[in-house]
């Protein structure tokens, strides 16, 4: 979340009053924004993302201000007409089809105010305008420019100007490839066989939006008064509220708004329009949502101490500064804010619903308590995982290899295959660079790690794995899956098929264990676990898990230097047998 | 203890290691003696010292041994001697040198070092030269080499050397593998008064009728009834043993879901892996917020995308994220790309899990109520407090007649049953909740707010395309890591998932 730095003394100024520390702290937390830091001259605060409006030193001393009662209700923003024109050429309909732009007059810059007005428009840029994705702004001196100005979109090679902080002249594809501000944004104008640019009336190039300003003419110094500001980018609403945004914050400076005639093709428009919008309220709703007995007049002030205005008999008037208010629930939050939602008081309704547990989660439970009652010690290891304990420290191929040409005909031999698992795009670390496929990996990584630790070690747990399948919204299914291991110097298929059977016999089921190969496992001693609801009838079975000891080259590949006897077993799947689902 | 109950205690091997104390007084001897191994000697000693039988001195000392290099030395004589020796009757340069002295080249350039400190040599043009002093030292043994024979021959303890010789054992310290310390440890007894008594007494008849242990047999033949039962040491330490047990974190989340249960909420479950049509767009979550960039979610190589979503919803999300929908909405203003969402994700959320729950609740189901408890996951890097896996409390109240006080009220209830009584609230921005809302609760035992609590009442955008109508819908989505970390009072939020057996093991039970 974006952070501010605001001058402490500036902020007090434009708020109007003092605040001991305490009361600024908890005040401005209970606005909806996050204190950072505090001290003589600076405070630092975090904005929510949705508040935009707030992220210059004016428009949250503005929002403070209202918030503690010193000056409520709709601040009235006068538009003077500057009578001044942007004309916007067709040839940037496909490639960034609307500016927005305004002048703002008699300003006194100073060191602090340029410092307050890059803070807004780089907030802006990285929030509200996603890293210049939505939008970008430009702020141009007026004495260095010459009216009106067109905003068209031109041959790369045919721009030439000298770009902000350089001092030789350089094409548009130069800035992209050169100039460091182009590198960092260039991928923006990617492909595009030309480039947006705003031009003045005697043919110098204001700025490639949304790349760079002109040294020349985009650059603003103390001794510059007037301002023309241009949001550019694709969508019109957007960015009149990022217009909005600043030039409402230049007036709070002291500066005056002038507006300017847009010609674009199908059209003139005026900007910036700093009247409120209007939406409907509805006093029942309201009190509905909060659990509240608010009067009007109680909602108007609470709807004022936000900044908002109100037209009886029940229009909310929203400020035009503000992006996040899309539906009334909007200002409806402004109010709870505004109540204090330490004011409200905490309830709990009488209302009767039951309560019902998910049933394999009962089962999983079930299955948990039986093996604690074996003496087993629960596990907890994340789902992400990676390709080497999967496959590989398992005695898997890691190599993309085709199981049918690999298929040996000697039963003794086991095949050489690869456990398909789910893998990350952007997985932060190799380590975690997969969705585990089956949970003994898991549970010998645990092992390994613990290899220090009293023996026997006899662990177990239940968890989700991933795996590729058609049937699935995601082509991914998960299961439950549950791993045993028994690890100790007396460990053998015995001991771990004794586990298996107490389960089984508590969960009262059949099952078999049929001779299989497994390249985990020593050769003849696995097997796979195989449900029979009907022992008879041979449809009615079911592989949901094998058993064995670990080969002991796993078991190296593990670094562990004390045998291993486990089975692994598919918790769903068994519920779903159990239950006839 | 008086002799006969003491004799009536004693354990078969110390029965066996009795007869041998009076002559030996040293575990080494006493080992050699009785033919017993030095582990079963050893346990033994100790059981009777417990019985204050004997008590035991360890000392332990440390001798100077000669080093692999200093037997070598002391039989072919010290590399500098060597090297003296063979520039003795004619200057030679440095090849010839190694050549003929058998010196490696570490060897001959600590010689040279040596030599040249104490002037027994000089260098001219490459060429090694010995001196008047050099012809000196060679005719008589030097105080290295008889240092290096006294300690061939004594053992020798550092504490014990004479200046000369520490001067000596100073110099052989800094050179390599010529000598070594070697600790010894050594274990003496020395008998009680008891221990007198008993060596002198013949416990081995005194000790035949007794039994050691009782076996089905005994009980059978009835061979116990005129015997006696050794004595044992009731107050011994006796090995660990670990009992099966439920994971600390799954103890707490056990909890957490019969606190739900406990109030009237139903389980939803569903997979870790979603659509972003579901984790995100669903919850009316612009395709263009930071969240479904790659530096916070976690994406799919593979399968990339998911199936449609269900065409008549997916319109709904559509018309609500482009202008609003049926609902007096701005909306988000852009164009909403039905390819965006369907890229699948881990889940940053169980709220996924109730955005589906509304798109199948019928409005013959209400009031209801639901929660979940599960694994989510964020694209973060692992540190003290931040996991990539996280589990979170999901809950959500659909009823028509709900409203903020409630929400309130839900958190505040499962807080007090979580162990906390203290709770604050405060406003919050979440992309589908309006009004949102973050909160702590105070954690009385280590003394501060922690922050858990993100909540609000889904927006109309993310309720009327699910659901059909705009009822207020309360939601929260507590992590509940931090209230687990709390309760164990854990620093360090990996711990969590360390999977250290001893740690496990060890760990007190939830308190609820």
């Amino acid at each position: 979340m974006p952070t501010i730095n605001v001058n402490r003394k500036v902020f007090e100024k434009l708020v109007g009053k003092t605040l001991p520390e305490n009361e600024l702290k908890e005040r401005i937390s209970m606005l909806g924004t996050d204190l950072e830091s505090v001290d003589e001259n600076e405070i630092q605060v975090e904005i929510f993302p949705n508040r935009p409006d707030m992220l210059s030193e004016q428009g949250f001393a503005r929002a403070f201000s209202s918030f503690i009662g010193v000056k409520t209700g709709l601040r009235n923003y006068e538009v003077k007409q500057s009578g001044e024109k942007v004309i916007i050429d067709s040839s940037v309909n496909q490639i960034r089809p609307f500016t927005v732009c305004a002048i703002v007059k008699n300003l006194k810059f100073d060191d602090e105010k340029i410092r307050e007005i890059i803070q807004i428009q780089e907030k802006l840029h990285v929030t509200f305008c996603r890293n210049r994705k939505k939008g970008a702004i430009g702020i141009y001196p007026m004495e260095k420019i010459k009216m009106p100005i067109k905003y068209m979109a031109k041959n790369p090679n045919e721009i030439k100007f000298i770009p902000l902080e350089f001092n030789r002249e350089m094409t548009g594809l130069q800035v992209l490839s050169q100039h460091p501000t182009g590198r960092e944004y260039g991928h923006l104008l990617e492909g595009l066989e030309k480039f947006p640019v705003f031009i003045d009336a005697d043919e110098n190039v204001l700025s490639i939006p949304p790349i760079i300003n002109s040294h020349m003419t985009g650059k603003i110094n103390e001794e510059t008064t007037n301002v023309f500001i241009e949001c550019s980018g694709f969508e019109f609403h957007t960015l009149s509220i990022c217009l909005n945004i600043i030039v409402t914050a230049l007036a709070d400076m002291g500066g005056e708004v002038f507006s300017m005639d847009l010609e674009y093709p199908d059209g003139k428009k005026v900007t910036p329009n700093l009247s409120p919008r209007k939406m409907e309220f509805d006093l029942a709703y309201c009190n509905k949502i909060l659990g509240l007995d608010l009067n009007l007049n109680e909602a108007i002030k609470l709807l004022e101490k936000m900044g908002y205005g109100f037209e009886n008999p029940n229009t909310v008037l929203i400020p035009a500064y503000r992006a996040d208010v899309l539906h009334i629930i909007d200002p409806i939050e402004d109010i709870a804010i505004a109540f204090g939602y330490e004011n409200f008081q905490e309830e709990i309704p009488n209302v009767s619903t039951v309560g019902h547990e998910d049933e394999l989660e009962i089962f999983k439970r079930k299955v948990s308590q039986i093996l604690i009652g074996l003496g087993l010690l629960e596990i907890n290891t994340y789902h992400l995982s990676n390709n080497e304990e999967q496959n590989q420290k398992m005695g898997f191929e890691t190599d993309d290899l085709n199981i049918e040409q690999n298929k040996e005909e000697n039963n003794e031999e086991p095949k050489k295959s690869r456990i398909k698992v789910v893998e990350l795009t952007n997985a932060l670390t190799q380590d975690y660079s997969i969705l585990r496929a089956w949970m003994l990996p898991s549970s010998l990584n645990v092992l390994s790690n613990n290899k220090t630790c009293d023996y026997p070690q006899h662990i177990f747990e239940i968890g989700n794995v991933f795996n590729h399948s058609n049937t699935t919204e995601t082509f991914v299914k998960e299961h439950d899956s549950l791993s045993i291991c028994l690890c100790g110097p007396d460990v053998d298929f015995t001991k771990i098929k004794q586990i298996l059977d107490t389960l089984m016999r508590a969960l009262d089921t059949n099952y078999e264990t049929d001779p299989t190969n497994h390249n985990s496992f020593i050769p003849g001693r696995v097997a796979n676990i195989i449900q029979s609801s009907d022992p008879k009838h041979n449809e009615h079975k079911q592989q949901i898990g094998f058993i064995g000891e670990l080969s002991p080259q796993v078991l190296e590949n593990w670094e562990l230097n004390m045998p291993v006897a486990c089975f692994e077993l598919n918790i769903s799947q068994l519920f779903k047998l159990l239950n006839n689902i | 203890m008086d002799t006969n109950n003491l004799i009536d205690s004693l354990h078969p091997l110390e029965i066996k290691v009795i007869p041998f104390l009076k002559e030996n007084k040293t575990l080494k001897t006493l080992v050699n003696a009785s033919g017993l191994s030095e582990v079963e000697v050893m346990r033994t000693l100790q059981w009777l010292s417990n019985k204050s039988v004997l008590n035991i001195t360890a000392d332990s000392k440390k001798f100077i041994e000669l080093d692999e290099n200093g037997k070598t030395y002391l039989e072919q004589g010290l590399p500098e001697k060597r090297f003296l020796i063979t520039i003795k009757d004619s200057p030679l340069n440095m090849n010839d040198l190694i050549e003929k002295s058998g010196l490696n080249r570490e060897e001959f350039n600590v010689c040279i070092g040596l030599l040249r400190k104490s002037g027994s040599i000089i260098i001219e043009n490459q060429i090694f030269r010995i001196t008047e002093l050099g012809n000196k030292f060679l005719e008589k043994e030097s105080l290295d080499e008889l240092f290096l024979k006294k300690i061939s021959e004594n053992h020798i303890i550092t504490e014990d050397l004479a200046p000369e010789e520490k001067f000596a054992f100073d110099n052989f310290s800094k050179r390599k593998n010529i000598i070594k310390i070697v600790e010894e440890k050594t274990k003496t007894i020395e008998l009680t008064d008891i221990g007198n008594q008993l060596v002198n007494t013949n416990i081995i008849s005194k000790t035949e009728k007794r039994i050691d242990r009782l076996t089905p047999e005994m009980l059978k033949n009835g061979d116990w009834k005129n015997k006696v039962f050794r004595r044992y040491d009731v107050k011994i330490n006796v090995p660990k043993i670990y009992r099966g047990k439920r994971h600390f974190v799954n103890q707490a989340l056990d909890y957490a879901k019969r606190v739900w249960l406990e109030m009237g909420f139903k389980e939803m479950k569903g997979p870790m892996l979603q659509s972003s049509f579901w984790n995100f767009d669903a919850l009316f979550t612009a395709q263009d917020h930071p969240v479904r960039e790659l530096q916070d979610t976690f994406f799919i190589k593979e399968p990339k995308i998911s199936k449609e979503p269900p065409q008549e919803i997916a319109k709904r999300v559509k018309d609500v994220h482009e202008f609003g929908g049926d609902l007096n909405s701005l909306g988000w203003q852009y164009k909403w790309n039905p390819k965006a969402a369907l890229q699948n994700v881990l889940r940053t959320h169980t709220t996924v899990l109730s955005a589906k729950t509304l798109a199948k609740l019928k409005k013959g189901d209400l009031p209801a109520k639901f929660f979940a408890v599960g694994k989510c996951f964020r694209n973060e890097t692992l540190d003290f407090s931040h996991l990539f896996e996280f589990n979170q409390t999901e809950g959500i109240v659909i009823d028509p007649n709900a409203n903020f006080k409630h929400l309130l009220g839900y958190l505040k209830a499962f807080a007090k049953k979580m162990g906390y009584e203290k709770i604050r609230f405060r406003p919050a921005y979440f992309p589908y909740t309006e009004p949102s809302v973050e909160g702590d609760v105070y954690d009385p035992v280590r003394k501060k707010w922690i922050e858990i609590i993100a909540a609000g009442i889904f927006r109309p955008e993310v309720v009327k395309p699910l659901l059909g109508v705009d009822i207020p819908v309360l939601a929260w989505g507590p992590g509940i890591d931090r209230m687990i970390t709390g309760a164990y009072n854990i620093k360090d939020i990996r711990e969590l998932y360390k999977n250290d057996l001893k740690q496990i093991r060890d760990m007190k039970e939830w308190m609820h």
